[in-house]
């Protein structure tokens, strides 16, 4: 199914899909590569610093993208806050962000506005930055799409159409397009040196991107537009035929979906025909922006195969459509504390007091302790088929925090972890 | 048992006793993106199917979940076996296709032949479901009603459901009241006729005792958040709540008194000393600052993690905890991930 809106709305999600809905390849070229031999320093990845992204005046918009629930969202507040913090002034478009996130950062209604953040400390002596923060309504987003390309009068007959209600409301197409419409709009005002864009909780990272093009897809259909104006496309033999074969599609249609939903769309195809070209034009024109320079890609993944399949795509898919790619980000990382202890020396030891029957607190941990390098190395060997596949990519890895991050500082913690390329743990 | 099964089959009071779902034939499995749904959705169906059972795991999202997961090349949109489950039983599996949904549904209702193959052809199916909101759910929804309801000859001048149940891996919880909704809007669009009565239906089956939504979820705020809010959302459209499946689950490692002075920042950091110097291991003050901040991480996460349990208990539905497989879900961990679910009472 290509079409723009296609009914799988609320961030569900197609990750079958790859670019232009053909299937993905099941085994994409992130499976075809072996596992690499246990990194050697030479096969380490190279360090993302953002903050030299973040403090470079030149870079104007940061786009996080991913897979759900991988941390886009969290990554993108804890950059936009500390790129303030280090007196850049900064809006962070969030889209579904998780309550208490939302409401450390003052996002209490869906408002659409970006509104400013308090506890926003300037680091070291630098003033003058600021955060706003605001969080998607798709659709209001929609709403005043419409309402600046068509007059009053046919703005409100749109809106009470149910079609384009359902249209604007429920479907997945129109988050992502809407959020790439607001990022226009943002970068637009000139009001921010930086805007930091967060991305829809689609399955596919590639939606985002798509989106706009499926915008255009779906408005040149030519169901879509023959349906709606027959006596247009009237006149040729072969289309005479074609017309002879759509009015039985459409009597079909209409009594399965009712007349009345055909009329709707049929209204809303018409009141928005003046505004078609319009808005398919700034969907191509935010895209350019997107490709420009000044814009800089953040891929989030976690070091999990599915999240990490996902990040290759998106990654692919950037270098053939040139665009800026700063590096992934790879989100949730278990790091091995204690290199000296192996999984196995600690298992050993533990198993020595557990014989012994001293020291009971000792073995509970030796045995955590094995736990979490198990975790590390296979965190690693999925990181490093990563890779494998795109050496030049650099990462930046920030630990998982014991608790969800929910406020300012929880924020900041990540926010160093994400610029701390000399601090991190290679490879 | 892993500890974590046996923690929750104590928790799910009438374990082993009596199927906590004796009439269900209609299982939905739903929950927040990527905590497991179709992993769970396919537990279940092996963990029913046990014992001589048939059931079909229908998935509606497209995207060939089931396939990967059993790990045979994508399935075509039919029936077959997926899977035999312990004991003779069998899963048979169907990635519906909201495409041949729809001819198959214009096909019952109006018999078009060639039109239907024209409808396709001119991307007219594409569109349909594309733009007419909610016709892919009102064709995903009643797919998973027929087979629900198909019958056979049992042999014996009788007849019987053809599968003892049905599992369907279902669209997340931000749309699954819609979804399992939409033939309500359908009745109230269609006064009469037979689409109303099929509408009508479809809706008694999924209102009746004879389906159960369970709602998959981890110990996290958010898919816990999302939880709550679907079971409010499910009970006011009255659809039947079903159990909440607690996917991922770690043990704790630590035992309670020490779990507790490890959050208080608390561990006899001599006694550690002590002890790794009796077991022979490397006691440098390094690795042991590290295995009290990892003993914190640790209880810390378990802390919160029991603070989102309770939330979930706060809910009042019956829960079923499975624990995460250290190496992903492999054909084997799928049965281990069923036999969880058996022992847990999710069904005889
Ligand atoms: N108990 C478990 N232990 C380990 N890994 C698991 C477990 N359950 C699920 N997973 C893994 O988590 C990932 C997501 O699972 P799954 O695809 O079943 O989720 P989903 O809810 O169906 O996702 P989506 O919303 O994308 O459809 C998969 O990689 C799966 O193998
Ligand atoms: N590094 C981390 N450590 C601990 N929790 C994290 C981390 N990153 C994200 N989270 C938590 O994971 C959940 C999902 O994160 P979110 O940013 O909303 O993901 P996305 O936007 O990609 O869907 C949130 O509850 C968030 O607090
Ligand atoms: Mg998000
Ligand atoms: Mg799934």
């Amino acid at each position: 199914m290509t079409g723009p809106f296609t009914v799988r709305d609320g961030g569900a999600d197609d990750a079958g899909t790859g670019v232009d809905g053909t299937p993905a390849p099941d085994s994409a070229p992130f499976d075809a590569v072996p596992d690499p031999p246990p990194a050697a320093p030479d096969d380490a990845p190279a360090l993302l610093d953002l903050d030299t992204a973040l403090a470079e005046p030149a870079t104007r918009i940061l786009v996080c993208c991913g897979s759900g629930g991988v941390g886009k969202t969290t990554t993108a507040a804890a950059l936009a806050l500390r790129a303030a913090e280090q007196g850049r002034r900064v809006v962070v478009l969030t889209i579904d962000p998780a309550r208490r996130l939302a409401q450390s950062l003052g996002l209490r209604e869906l408002d659409n506005t970006p509104r400013r953040v308090d506890g926003v400390r300037p680091a070291g002596g630098r003033d003058g930055g600021a955060l706003d923060a605001m969080m998607l309504d798709m659709k209001r987003t929609f709403d005043e799409v419409v309402l600046a390309h068509a007059s009053r009068e046919r703005a409100e007959q749109i809106f009470a159409n149910p079609f384009y209600q359902s249209l604007s409301s429920s479907f997945a197409g129109t988050q992502e397009y809407m959020a790439m419409e607001k990022l226009g709009q943002l970068v637009g005002t000139g009001r921010w040196d930086l805007v930091v864009v967060d991305t829809p909780p689609s399955r596919s990272a590639l939606d985002f991107l798509d989106a706009p093009g499926r915008l255009g897809s779906f408005l040149d259909g030519r169901f879509l537009r023959v349906l709606t104006a027959p006596a247009k496309a009237g006149g040729k033999v072969y289309l005479k035929a074609f017309n002879a074969g759509l009015s039985m599609v459409t009597g079909a249609v209409t009594k399965v979906l009712g007349a009345s939903l055909l009329r709707d769309v049929q209204g809303f195809v018409s009141a928005m025909d003046t505004m078609f070209g319009g808005f398919r034009e700034r969907a191509e024109a935010t895209y350019r922006l997107l490709a420009a320079p000044g814009t800089a890609f953040v891929v989030v993944a976690a070091p999990e195969r599915d999240a990490l399949r996902e990040a290759s795509y998106f990654v692919d898919r950037l270098e053939r459509d040139r665009m800026p790619l700063a590096g992934l980000v790879l989100n949730r990382v278990h790091p091995d504390p204690a290199p000296e202890l192996s999984a196995e020396r600690s298992l050993a030891a533990a198993e020595v007091l557990q014989e012994s029957g001293a020291h009971p607190v000792t073995a509970a941990l030796l045995r955590l302790h094995a736990d979490r390098v198990r975790l590390s190395e296979r965190e690693r060997r999925l990181a490093a088929r990563f890779t494998a596949a795109h050496p030049d990519v650099p990462v930046a890895r920030v630990p998982a925090q014991p608790v969800d991050v929910h406020d300012l500082d929880g924020l900041r913690t990540i926010g160093a972890a994400l610029a701390a390329a000399s601090g991190a743990a290679p490879g | 048992m892993p500890p974590a099964a046996a923690a929750s089959s104590r928790r799910s009071r009438a374990a082993h006793a009596e199927p906590h779902w004796p009439g269900v034939r209609l299982h939905v499995v739903t929950g927040k993106g990527g905590t497991g749904k179709t992993t769970v959705a396919a537990a279940l169906a092996v963990a029913i199917a046990t014992g001589g059972r048939r059931v079909l795991l229908c998935e509606v999202e497209g995207r060939q979940g089931i396939a990967r997961l059993f790990d045979v090349p994508p399935l075509p949109y039919e029936e077959r076996t997926v899977a035999v489950a312990p004991d003779g039983g069998e899963v048979f599996a169907l990635p519906v296709d909201a495409e041949q949904a729809l001819l198959e549904y214009l096909e019952l209702f109006y018999k078009l032949g060639r039109a239907g193959k024209a409808l396709r052809k001119l991307g007219a199916v594409d569109f349909a479901t594309t733009v007419a909101p909610g016709l892919r759910d009102v064709l995903l929804t009643g797919k998973a009603y027929e087979a629900v309801r198909r019958r056979r000859k049992d042999g014996a001048g009788g007849e019987r459901a053809v599968y003892d149940a049905v599992v369907l891996d279902a669209p997340p919880t931000g749309r699954i009241t819609r979804f399992l909704g939409v033939h309500a809007e359908v009745a109230g669009l269609a006064k009469v006729g037979p689409i109303r009565g099929q509408a009508d239906s479809i809706m008694d089956l999924l209102r009746s005792p004879q389906t159960a939504v369970h709602l998959v979820t981890l110990l996290e705020e958010m898919p816990v958040q999302e939880t709550c809010d679907a079971v409010e959302e499910l009970t006011a459209a009255g659809l039947p709540v079903g159990g909440i499946v607690v996917n991922m689950t770690r043990p704790p490692l630590l035992p309670g008194p020490t779990l507790e002075a490890a959050a208080r920042g608390a561990l006899d950091r001599e006694d550690v000393v002590a002890g790794l110097v009796a077991s022979g291991a490397r006691a440098e003050p390094h690795v042991v600052d590290a295995l009290l901040a990892e003993g914190r991480a640790h209880a810390e996460r378990v802390a919160l993690e029991q603070a989102e349990r309770a939330t979930l208990e706060t809910i009042g539905h019956r829960t079923y905890e499975l624990p995460v497989l250290a190496d992903g879900v492999d054909l084997g961990g799928l049965y281990a991930l069923a036999a969880a679910l058996r022992e847990q009472g999710a069904c005889s």
